[in-house]
């Protein structure tokens, strides 16, 4: 296995939530590689651990315990900027109710990233148009999110999530809020993104999309049951 | 970066959606900073009106008055009467360091004529400096009395603006001669309106003024009926009077100590305590002021909290972006500035207007005129400033501590 080529290496992760009286232990060591270019579905009942997994993959939380590497760069005890700084970076994410600012038009939504990154505006611009035309909407940049249609927004925060140019895509149920041929399409441009090289994880538990991914991961009770190629 | 413009961008969407929210968020803020900036600037004003009207009398001068012995001195006996002549004051001027300026004051009743009119009128026999001391400012084309009408005895006059109106009505009154105690003078000059609220002997409006070396040859007179003086600074003024009490009671053989010998009128106790008495009034205005805005700024930090609670959700999807804290914190504290500017140019604009109207409603003479002062300025952007920040910080500070997960109700 090219040990090069690991852009997730979690080893013996646990969360545990406080809730004062009641601690919840969510994942109970969870050891995970992830290498480029491949398109991980993790899959598991709702009460798993998958979210709190999402969580933790994209940095948008971190672990009580274990040690969590993304692109080479440790993630487990960094500060909440460092963390904001590393998202930016190497996440790109796809949410499942799309997450897009409603006021601004898709390309300013396209280009908040690039304006987190420090971006210039006039690079910032270039890069979200080739952004949303490479999802196929090119037409449809000074739309605002209200004015698309559920398949369209979701290709939106596709655009937004590459616009970095992130280690992984990490999408989470990316065609739960979508009808089945908005949901296909959706699903077609992450097969097509995975065969361009992105990395991408999905955490779904949509059999249909879990079948396109190259390796699927079980979680259930906060441990992997298995892991395992796809079979499709 | 987040740039000014983001934020102005966002704050017109704000301002669209909300429009009732943002003008009273936005008038709490006006009505602050009208509050502070008139009830200052109207403080300035009623200060320098006050000031205005105190110095029509004179500017920090001591007026003295001979009187009569109240302790016995060398062998004298108490109740002799204090007579000073201009030889007195010349010598005490040379005598007393510290002296800015003295003038000797002769003063009776006169018959005066012109054309067909007589009438009695308060003539004083001073010297140049007077007019200085006294605020006996001439209208341009007219002067007071020069130290060349003193040394040759001119018959010379000038005329408090009262008079001259009743003498000469509306048509000019200088170059043209008139008769007191049937020997002619030539008016020189008239004095400029002014507002003075105290007063010896009657306001200088109805007065007239000639050399005071006129006056003596005129009627004889050897003794002052009092004079005026004026320190160098207005805070060594209780030092200069000691030292000319001293002076005169050395030279006419009475007691330093001796109050009633001469009795004098200090008008710069009535500075100390206007200016103290201004500043505390000031203050208390100011304060009201700032409170009202402080009230201003509770509002709009309160309506912070809400926009904040509003875009919990958008904050969350930015953090998740990769916006750092200082983003989140920078966004809301730059918007709530903005409003907190918004308001205080629109307040600061109504106060102008209100000063610029004011002194045409006729209450100058009683409250002065409101005057923005670059003071009242700067005190006004400052309290905006800090009440801006202070009303910004928090909901911003709770915004940038947002967890994301949790903010985007994941």
């Amino acid at each position: 296995m090219n040990t090069n080529g690991t852009i997730i290496r979690m080893s013996d992760i646990r969360k545990v939530y406080d809730t004062g009286k009641v601690k919840v232990e969510a994942l109970k060591g969870i050891d995970l590689e992830i290498h480029k270019g491949e398109m991980v579905a993790i899959v598991g009942p709702s009460g798993s651990g998958k979210s709190t997994l999402m969580n933790l993959v994209g940095c948008l939380d971190t672990p009580t315990s274990g040690e969590y590497e993304l692109g080479g760069q440790a993630v487990s005890g960094v500060s909440r900027d460092t963390l904001a700084e590393i998202r930016n970076r190497r996440v790109g994410f796809v949410f499942q109710n799309f997450n897009l600012l409603p006021h601004i038009s898709a390309q300013e939504n396209v280009e908040m990233p690039l304006l987190f990154g420090g971006v210039r505006p006039a690079e910032r611009r270039e890069r979200a148009k080739a952004m949303l035309e490479r999802v196929g909407l090119g037409d449809r940049v000074d739309h605002k999110p209200t004015e698309l249609s559920g398949g369209q927004m979701q290709r939106v925060a596709i655009a937004r999530a590459l616009a970095m140019n992130p280690d992984i895509v990490l999408a989470v149920e990316p065609t739960g809020n979508l009808d089945s041929t908005a949901g296909s399409d959706i699903m077609s441009i992450f097969t097509d993104l995975w065969k361009q090289g992105s990395t991408m994880v999905i955490i779904t538990h949509d059999p249909a999309l879990a079948r396109r991914a190259s390796r699927v991961v079980e979680i259930r009770d906060g441990r992997i049951t298995a892991d395992h190629p796809s079979e499709a | 970066m987040i740039t000014l413009k983001d934020v102005f961008k966002q704050l017109i969407r704000d301002v669209r959606n909300e429009k009732l929210r943002t003008f009273l968020t936005v008038f709490g803020i006006v009505w602050g900073t009208v509050a502070i900036s008139l009830m200052l600037a109207f403080g300035t004003g009623l200060h320098r009106q006050i000031i205005k009207s105190t110095a029509g009398l004179g500017d920090r001068i001591v007026i003295v008055w001979p009187g009569l012995t109240s302790i016995p001195f060398e062998g004298l006996g108490k109740g002799r009467r204090i007579r000073i002549t201009e030889d007195d004051i010349v010598s005490v001027r040379s005598d007393v360091a510290g002296l800015k300026a003295i003038s000797s004051e002769y003063s009776t009743n006169m018959k005066v004529d012109y054309g067909t009119k007589t009438m009695s009128v308060d003539v004083s026999g001073v010297s140049p400096e007077f007019g200085s001391m006294r605020n006996l400012i001439p209208q341009s084309g007219g002067r007071f009395i020069n130290p060349i009408d003193m040394d040759k005895q001119r018959r010379v006059a000038f005329l408090g603006e009262k008079l001259t109106r009743d003498i000469f009505g509306e048509s000019q009154a200088v170059g043209k001669t008139v008769l007191i105690n049937q020997s002619p003078f030539l008016v020189i000059g008239t004095l400029v309106k002014k507002d003075q609220d105290s007063s010896y002997s009657g306001p200088d409006a109805g007065k007239m003024w000639i050399p005071s070396t006129t006056y003596r040859a005129l009627t004889g007179e050897k003794y002052v009926n009092n004079f005026v003086f004026q320190a160098d600074a207005a805070t060594n003024t209780k030092r200069i009077i000691e030292r000319t009490r001293a002076a005169f009671g050395k030279r006419l053989r009475f007691d330093a100590k001796d109050k009633e010998a001469l009795s004098m009128w200090d008008t710069t106790e009535q500075f100390v305590f206007l200016d103290i008495f201004m500043l505390a009034f000031n203050s208390f205005l100011g304060i009201i002021g700032v409170l009202t805005l402080v009230v201003g700024g509770i509002g709009v930090s309160n309506i912070m909290n809400v926009v904040v609670e509003e875009r919990t959700r958008e904050i969350g999807i930015k953090m998740a972006l990769g916006a750092k804290q200082r983003w989140i914190l920078t966004q809301f504290l730059l918007e709530t500035l903005l409003v907190t500017f918004l308001g205080g140019v629109i307040g600061f604009g109504i106060s102008i207007a209100v000063c610029a109207v004011f002194p045409k409603l006729g209450f100058t003479e009683y409250v002065g005129d409101p005057v923005v002062s670059p003071l009242v300025s700067v005190l006004t952007a400052v309290a905006l400033g800090i009440v801006g920040l202070i009303a910004g910080y928090f909901p911003a500070r709770d915004a940038a501590r947002l967890d994301p997960v949790v903010a985007m109700k994941l």
